[in-house]
């Protein structure tokens, strides 16, 4: 299994009764909470903890982007990972952004990404996503175009990496005389292309059609398994057989000398992320359009953005892995078998968790996780699609 | 009271309801966000001295989401055609919110088959350093309440509205009010150049009390529609028709008579 290093950047001073006070720390949680001070410092611990693990041999390290919030403060991901591109070494530099239809000129991520792809030697990792639906209130963006702006601006962004310019694209959304970026990306044809979700079906039929790896977002294990077991039987269909490679499993994993102390010191710092940073109005979550009206009603049934969760719901639904080294090796193995993923994009920060905690937590997870994992791949058949 | 019909009919392919009511001159009803609805009792009292017409949008009700459908513009012209396919001639055009960009829109492209423009609470402009309200960060009850001033008034509507038996519609219309008005947020940056082309006589009826659309955009509208009058009608929030329908259906008969007086 890889191991990739995955953050948020939370704003971790955060005012956590302001954010519960305002009903959500997105879109409409002032950023007169923000303190440029604290910011900065925050800024190079976390770009430091990238570099750690970088050293302690992860095989990556993850960045994201999400937008006007305190969940995370990478608004503009490439800014950091430019930062990361030469001092991160060894491993791979993954963006699990760029929010396409966000953008009113795709052009420039395929210029971005190409860069990037260029200044790390090929070990870049193109990541294309939808943005979650709080990202359509804050840039003003259509939620009811989110799927054909995502999927013209996938196709520009690919031509342009793979077919000589200049070439002319007229699309409904996006129109160029000259498709023509300098420089074209090192890796050939292009870096692998991965796609998070939250398990929507037909992101998840696209992903398999193409080949792409599928990140399955923050969810229960048997959530994931059933949504990984989605992408094979597409795979299936498409005329092909998914590796565990292509599967990806975003989790938070914090390890300590014993159960009980890993799950007394993540508590606060992990019920912090999902019921504070996380947390927002569906209203903000589900625009109309965002997904279809069917997934909609799912959701909006499942009242899933307003309810609280203790550390232990989200360790026994196997959201996250809290514990000794020896229970987190055995649950991990455990959802590996059971879920078919090759890699794990693993927060070692969550939260309020501050340096000195987030820094320990990943050399544990390197020295007592890692090592027992590096040529472990899912073991036994993976279980049908049946709920 | 005057019965109507409901049918279906189908405009370059496309299928949409229709309620139809009273005879007369034509008045031609166009709908805000939460759709057509049922045959209310203003539509009912109007029917006593018009040809009451209540077309259901592209992509509202019950009604066909055509490909062609992506902003306003391309329901102004959709109701063009129709204006010419059922063959209307000096209709009194009356938008309501949403219904009323789609006619301010309508209105300056052509006025051929207008007799009359009434807007109520539109949206379409945009008047800077007003406060509205963000429906699309409201629950659906919120939405239901913020209509009205007269909250009583709006206890009876989130008991009609707010049944599961509706939601489906509901979403739907929801989906295609933020394909419309998402972006910007219910307005065409455009659309104010082009007011003085609406050479009927105009009327701009608000309440009040309108929190999505508050009175000054009655005002900006008169300032950009020549000759256009403007009625506030009091204790009342963004429907007027139905919150305060008695007063609503007198004004706008007193300014469709007067018109013909003067004429």
């Amino acid at each position: 299994m890889k191991f990739f290093n995955f953050h948020l950047m939370p704003y971790r001073h955060a005012d956590l009764d302001a954010i519960e006070r305002n009903g959500s720390a997105w879109v409409t949680f002032s950023n007169s909470h923000y303190d440029p001070q604290k910011g900065a410092e925050l800024y190079h611990e976390y770009l430091d903890q990238m570099e750690l693990a970088d050293r302690l041999g992860f095989d990556g390290v993850c960045l994201n982007e999400h937008h006007q919030t305190a969940y995370g403060m990478m608004p503009i991901p490439g800014v950091l990972a430019g930062a990361l591109a030469r001092s991160v070494k060894r491993a791979k530099l993954a963006v699990l952004g760029r929010a396409l239809p966000l953008l009113n000129n795709p052009l420039m991520v395929a210029e971005e990404y190409a860069m990037l792809d260029n200044l790390t030697r090929g070990r870049f990792i193109a990541g294309f996503v939808r943005g979650i639906g709080a990202e359509y209130h804050a840039m003003g963006i259509n939620p009811v175009q989110s799927q054909e702006r995502f999927a013209e601006a996938h196709d520009l962004i690919v031509r342009a990496w793979t077919e000589p310019g200049p070439f002319a694209y007229a699309g409904k959304h996006y129109q160029f005389n000259y498709v023509n970026p300098w420089p074209r990306p090192c890796q050939s044809p292009h870096p692998p292309i991965w796609i998070p979700s939250q398990g929507s079906s037909s992101t998840i039929r696209w992903a398999a059609a193409m080949r792409y790896t599928y990140c399955q977002t923050l969810s229960p294990i048997a959530v994931v398994a059933r949504f990984f077991q989605m992408y094979r039987d597409e795979a299936d269909k498409a005329g092909y057989q998914a590796t565990a490679d292509q599967l990806a499993w975003s989790n938070t994993i914090y390890v300590a000398e014993t159960d009980e102390k890993a799950m007394r010191e993540a508590r606060p710092h992990l019920e912090a992320l999902v019921n504070r940073f996380l947390k927002m109005p569906v209203e903000m979550l589900l625009p109309p359009g965002y997904s279809n009206i069917e997934s909609m009603k799912r959701v909006r049934a499942a009242k899933v953005t307003g309810k609280t969760s203790s550390i232990e719901e989200l360790v026994k639904s196997g959201v996250v892995i809290v514990g000794s080294p020896s229970t987190v090796r055995e649950k991990l193995a455990e959802y590996q078998d059971l879920a078919g993923f090759n890699t794990s994009l693993t927060k070692t920060q969550f939260g309020t968790l501050p340096d000195d905690m987030t820094r320990a937590n990943m050399t544990a997870i390197a020295e007592e996780i890692l090592p027992h994992f590096r040529d472990r791949a899912p073991q036994g058949q993976q279980p049908a699609a049946a709920e | 009271m005057a019965d109507h019909t409901a049918s279906t009919i189908e405009v370059r392919g496309c299928k949409i309801g229709l309620m139809r009511g009273g005879a007369g001159r034509p008045l031609l009803i166009l709908h805000g966000a939460s759709g057509a609805g049922t045959w209310l009792p203003f539509m009912r009292s109007l029917a006593d001295k018009f040809d009451v017409i209540v077309p259901e949008h592209p992509g509202f009700g019950a009604s066909d989401t055509p490909d062609w459908l992506d902003n306003i513009h391309d329901l102004a012209y959709f109701y063009l055609d129709v204006l010419d396919q059922l063959d209307l001639n000096e209709v009194h055009l009356v938008g309501v919110s949403l219904g009323g960009w789609i006619a301010a829109e309508l209105a300056i492209r052509s006025t051929g088959r207008l007799a009359s423009l009434t807007l109520v609470d539109a949206a379409g402009i945009h008047v800077p350093g007003v406060a509205q309200i963000d429906s699309f960060l409201r629950t659906d009850e919120q939405r239901i309440r913020d209509f009205f001033h007269d909250q009583a008034h709006a206890d009876e509507m989130v008991e009609r509205l707010l049944r599961p038996e509706l939601e489906d519609i509901a979403m739907k219309n929801r989906v295609e009010t933020a394909r419309l008005v998402w972006q910007p947020r219910g307005y065409d940056p455009h659309l104010h150049k082009w007011l003085h082309r609406i050479d009927v006589p105009t009327l701009l009826v608000w309440g009040s009390h309108d929190r999505l659309f508050p009175k000054d955009y009655a005002f900006a509208y008169q300032r950009l529609i020549p000759g256009s009058k403007v009625v506030i009608v009091p204790e009342c929030g963004h429907v007027p028709h139905v919150e305060k329908a008695a007063t609503f259906i007198s004004e706008l008969e007193h300014f469709i008579d007067g018109m013909r007086a003067a004429a």
